[in-house]
């Protein structure tokens, strides 16, 4: 099950947290700042997973964004981390081209977007197409 | 799609954004989002904001939020939003909802409302936004309120609906299993659904499900099989592929729950065989997610039933893994073949330069996962290369809670597999410098224990072998300025255990060595009481084996120091030591017996060795035991006592009786002191004549006594009219002359001399004529041999407790509440109960002392004291009513009268103790 899902730039500014099990507010806090640490200096060569307290953390490198994801100890890391390339395949397609500035100003497009993706800590739909459809839905309602 | 200002924010919004973006630093940062919150705090609360207007405050609360500050004002409208009916401030509304409130929220219970609506609505989009909440918000006590609401949309035309339906089952169900229960047959049928999102989604809540409990879905394999078969051979609609892969997210999950389904189960495993065969023939390991899929494959291999074939394969694509350049692979690779060693452990041989490259990686995560594979696979034959490796690496980390477990690990694999003794004894010292004081403490018991029971049971060469080993490396390792202080303590129990046992080293040498340790660590009383009572074992054994003891001169500074220590406990055991190197050769050997640690003990807690001797006394004319309830004319103190066994019982309606009990509270602490001072000098006489053997007694009393004194004394003038209180009870009730009915006049006075008692009934049954004619003089010259057997007692106490704390692995610090500093509590490390087997033991080497006695048994029955002493102990928060009356049905027998009236007297003074515990403490050690 995935713990929480964390978009950072470089300097540890969170650009979109999403928890999955209750946390209090100065947890989380700890828990980025945390996070952060741990990726942001990994050599690029080494694994895309870290240890983090009694989970471990899969998280992956697009320009300036880390995404980070926590999941039980026992969960595949592999599939994880292509899950965290398929959301990223997702933003792309749906903001074509996606740059961190999409990320930013429409960070409440990028939660719905995960809404449609991951529910309640688990993946929920792994279609693409019905994503991107869902949200063109959404899009017209507006 | 633009990306930025494309869906109407206002300026505003987008400068706040831009601005954040651009802050050079945090303080910047912040002070850009108070601001900002200042602002919407105005603007929101103002009257008739529009809708639009609305929804982009909530956006940049959230915004807010997001970057770590609290916006609680503006969660009640977030919450107001979710009722608005347009769709677009809807989803806002929920999307704010769902970051902002935690599980226990007060507000949750306002939106409840508004999601039943919602999930009832026409448009699936509504439906949808309301279940997105659900899985969020919904928590135990909310869950029947929605759950019927829940369960047909399991059957909405939109498949987007059911699979957020199903989701949100699935949260329901680790929320609260008992209040889906019913349900669960739901999942078997969204299983089949058409839609193949809806069936992805199911196979979440059946993984749990299945891990829970795999029996009860079995049924479901071939289904499940059937899936898998369609989903690999390409099925499923092209959407679901990624990066050339049908549907690979579905792939696993399916895989981890056959994992599950197929363990141990051949009949199940066998129709996986086939299409796990498939699966890897057709996995071309060129992208990730094809080895994520191989990956699960041999999970799933190695846990199903073992197919040969299927096995090679498995061993082959983890031998691709290792030899790939990727970090990633090679995690993965050590990953499987920590699994495949399992099934066959000859497979790692053909890795092994694979895997300690992977050891000497600079990733980090790399390193530890070969490492937990390391420790997967050792043997007796590899067991010194990897803890020596691990212990290399130990030294390195600076994650504490890694580090002990590392530790811990490299403890548990020397003990299992350590090739030679002196190996094993250097494991644990590195173990124990480099982890330092992170080392678990169950660790360092487990080590004495080790050392002091030994590896093989029936080769007693090897265990003195191990533990000269031990020793020297000890001696050697002692120069170590930075020692911690738990090795300490284990090093200092070890050379006072076996220090001096092989002969190699001198007493006076070892006992340097401690008291250099004792300076080294001024501060650490724990490893001070660990020396001091290592060198008072050094010394009783040399005074055992008939040699003389030579104390050095920083040995004494070093007992006089700790004699006048603010640790009780510290002092205690200088005093005892003091006390010891008195006592003649045979004592010291009964006392301190060599290498006695990992004797048991036990206590024959139903005194059925007393009922000879009750008989015997019976027939010599001695009245026998009248339970106190019958007993006619009970004075002031047993109507106390009735009292209290009253009030144990049932309910009292009237008032407490104010002054009785003082005074009998009083009473005791004064007869035990005037019973070791007072008699001190008739002792000498009476006890010579009775047993020969304790020569020096008489100063060992008079430390005591000094030790004592001072409080004491003072209290003897009290005894004198206590004493008819108490005796005038049971004595003049009964026959004067008899042994029985002595000790239980006696008895009665208080605990202490409850021990005199017993060693008289000893000596009343040896010398039972001298005990008549001298009551007074008999019971002295006892009362002296109480005062140098509490002091025994209180040694082997330390001694044995030490030994106890280390067979029982347990910690001293979490053990008794005793008012006690820690180092105290490491001597009585264990509740009554534990306590009480140690403390047992001194009196039964009181057997060996008194000698001429012949009845043995009655001796044990003073060591019999102790425990129950202990329990009074531990029990005085509570009260000694409750005790009197547990102890009370312990001892139901008739014939043992004496028993019961002692257990009540000293009942009756065990209540002093709470008023002044160090005397208490004093007494009993």
């Amino acid at each position: 099950m995935i713990r929480f899902i964390l978009l950072q730039n470089r300097q540890g500014k969170t650009r979109l947290a999403k928890y999955y099990v209750p946390l209090e507010e100065s947890e989380k806090h700890k828990v980025e700042y945390e996070v952060h640490r741990l990726v942001v200096n990994r050599d690029p060569k080494f694994t895309n997973f870290v240890e983090f307290r009694t989970h471990k953390v899969i998280y992956r490198r697009y320009a300036g964004l880390f995404f980070s994801m926590c999941v039980d100890i026992t969960d595949n890391e592999l599939a994880y981390l292509e899950c965290i390339h398929l959301f990223v395949e997702i933003l792309d397609h749906f903001f074509s081209n996606v740059c961190e500035l999409d990320l930013v100003f429409n960070f409440h497009k990028v939660y719905l977007i995960l809404d449609e993706f991951i529910l309640a800590g688990e993946i929920q739909e792994t279609s693409k197409k019905a994503i991107i459809e869902r949200m063109g839905e959404l899009e017209k309602q507006e | 799609m633009s990306s930025q200002g494309g869906w109407g924010q206002s300026k505003d919004f987008l400068d706040l954004v831009k601005s954040i973006g651009e802050a050079r630093s945090k303080a910047e940062e912040d002070r850009i989002i108070l601001r900002e919150l200042e602002a919407l705090r105005r603007r929101i609360a103002e009257p008739d904001v529009p809708r639009r207007r609305m929804k982009e405050y909530i956006t940049r609360l959230v915004y807010a939020e997001m970057l770590g500050h609290d916006a609680s004002f503006g969660y009640i409208h977030a919450v107001k939003m979710t009722h608005d009916n347009a769709l677009p401030l809807k989803r806002t509304g929920y999307l704010a909802v769902t970051l902002f409130l935690s599980e226990d929220h007060d507000l949750i219970i306002l939106i409840v409302n508004t999601i039943q609506k919602d999930l009832r609505s026409d448009n699936y989009l509504v439906v949808c936004a309301a279940l997105t909440a659900v899985c969020k918000l919904i928590t135990e006590d909310t869950i029947p309120a929605v759950l019927p609401l829940v369960v047909d949309l399991l059957a909405h035309r939109k498949e987007a609906v059911r699979k957020k339906a199903v989701m949100a089952l699935h949260r329901f169900y680790q929320r609260s299993p008992a209040s889906v229960t019913h349900l669960l047959p739901n999942f078997r049928k969204t299983l089949c659904d058409n839609d193949p999102g809806v069936m992805g989604a199911t196979l979440c809540p059946l993984f749990d499900l299945i891990t829970a409990d795999a029996n009860s879905y079995k049924d479901l394999l071939v289904s499940f099989v059937r899936i898998l078969k369609q989903v690999a051979e390409r099925n499923l609609p092209k959407t679901y592929d990624y990066h050339q892969m049908p549907a690979p997210f579905i792939l696993i999950k399916l895989l981890k729950i056959l994992a599950l389904l197929g363990s141990g189960d051949k009949q199940a495993s066998e129709h996986i065989y086939n299409v796990l065969g498939d699966i890897i023939r057709k996995c071309e390991p060129s992208s990730n997610i094809y080895n994520a899929v191989l990956y699960e494959c041999i999970c799933c291999i190695s846990s199903i039933y073992p197919n040969a074939k299927l096995l090679e394969a498995a061993a082959e694509a983890t031998s691709k893994f290792l030899k790939s350049d990727s970090h990633n692979l090679k995690y993965m690779g050590i990953d499987t073949l920590g699994r495949l060693i399992k099934i066959s452990p000859d497979i790692a041989e053909e890795h092994q330069l694979a895997v300690i490259d992977c050891l000497e990686d600079p990733d980090d995560t790399l390193k530890r996962k070969t490492f937990e594979l390391l420790y997967k696979m050792t043997k007796s034959t590899n067991v010194e290369v990897i803890v020596d490796h691990t212990i290399d690496y130990m030294i390195n980390i600076n994650d504490n809670h890694y580090k002990t477990e590392i530790a811990s690990r490299c403890v548990e694999l020397a003990e299992q597999f350590a090739p030679t003794n002196q190996w094993f004894i250097q494991t644990m010292n590195k173990v124990f410098e480099h982890g330092g004081d992170l080392v678990n403490v169950r660790v360092a018991h487990n080590l004495m224990r080790l050392i002091a029971q030994g590896f093989s049971e029936d080769e007693e060469g090897a265990d003195s072998q191990l533990r000269s080993s031990a020793v020297d490396s000890y001696i050697c390792i002692l120069g170590d300025p930075k020692l911690p202080s738990l090795f300490l303590q284990v090093i200092c129990w070890v050379l006072g255990e076996y220090g001096t046992v092989d002969g190699k080293y001198s007493a006076s040498y070892i006992m340097g060595k401690l008291c250099d340790v004792t300076e080294a660590h001024l501060c650490d009383d724990t490893v001070k009481a660990y020396a001091i009572s290592a060198i008072m074992k050094i010394c009783a054994f040399e005074i055992a084996a008939g040699r003389k003891v030579e104390i050095l001169p920083e040995c004494q500074s070093l007992i006089h120091e700790l004699s006048a220590s603010h640790s009780t406990d510290l002092q205690q055991r200088a005093y005892e030591l003091q006390a010891l190197l008195c006592l003649d050769c045979r004592t010291v050997e009964s006392v301190m017996p060599l290498d006695a640690s990992c004797e048991v003990l036990e206590v024959d807690k139903n005194l059925s060795f007393l009922n000879d001797f009750i008989q015997e006394s019976i027939e010599k004319g001695s009245s026998p035991y009248i339970p106190e309830s019958e007993r006619p004319g009970m004075s002031s103190v047993s109507n106390f006592r009735r009292q209290n066994e009253a009030s144990s019982h049932m309910l009292r309606f009237e008032a407490y009786g104010l002054p009785k009990p003082s005074p009998a509270h009083l009473i005791p602490q004064v007869s035990v002191s005037t019973s070791t001072s007072n008699l001190v000098p008739v002792t000498e006489a009476s006890y010579y004549r009775e047993s020969s053997q304790a020569s020096k007694v008489p100063s060992v009393t008079d430390a005591s006594s000094a030790d004592l004194g001072t409080k004491l004394r003072l209290d003897g003038v009290q005894r004198k009219w206590g004493w008819p209180t108490y005796s005038s009870s049971g004595q003049s009730s009964t026959s004067s002359t008899n042994g029985v009915s002595h000790v239980d006049g006696v008895s009665a006075q208080s605990r202490d001399t409850l021990y005199d008692s017993r060693r008289q009934q000893s000596e009343v049954s040896a010398e039972k004529q001298k005990l008549a004619a001298s009551l007074f003089g008999a019971s002295s010259g006892k009362t002296v041999k109480r005062a140098t057997s509490t002091h025994r007692a209180t040694k082997g106490n330390t001694g044995n407790a030490e030994r106890m704390a280390v067979s029982t692995a347990i910690n001293p610090e979490t053990s008794t509440e005793k008012a006690a500093p820690p180092p105290d509590l490491l001597d009585l490390s264990d509740d009554a109960a534990p306590t009480s087997t140690p403390t047992a033991d001194p009196f039964q080497h009181l057997q060996v002392l008194i000698g001429a006695t012949p009845v043995d048994n009655t001796v044990k029955a003073v060591g019999l004291e102790s425990p129950n002493l202990m329990a009074f102990y531990t029990d005085i928060p509570s009260g000694s009513r409750k005790t009197t009356s547990t102890i009370h049905s312990a001892v139901p027998s008739i014939k043992k009268a004496p028993l019961q009236n002692d257990e009540t007297a000293r009942r009756v003074c065990v209540n002093p103790t709470g008023n002044n515990p160090n005397l208490f403490r004093d007494l009993l050690g």
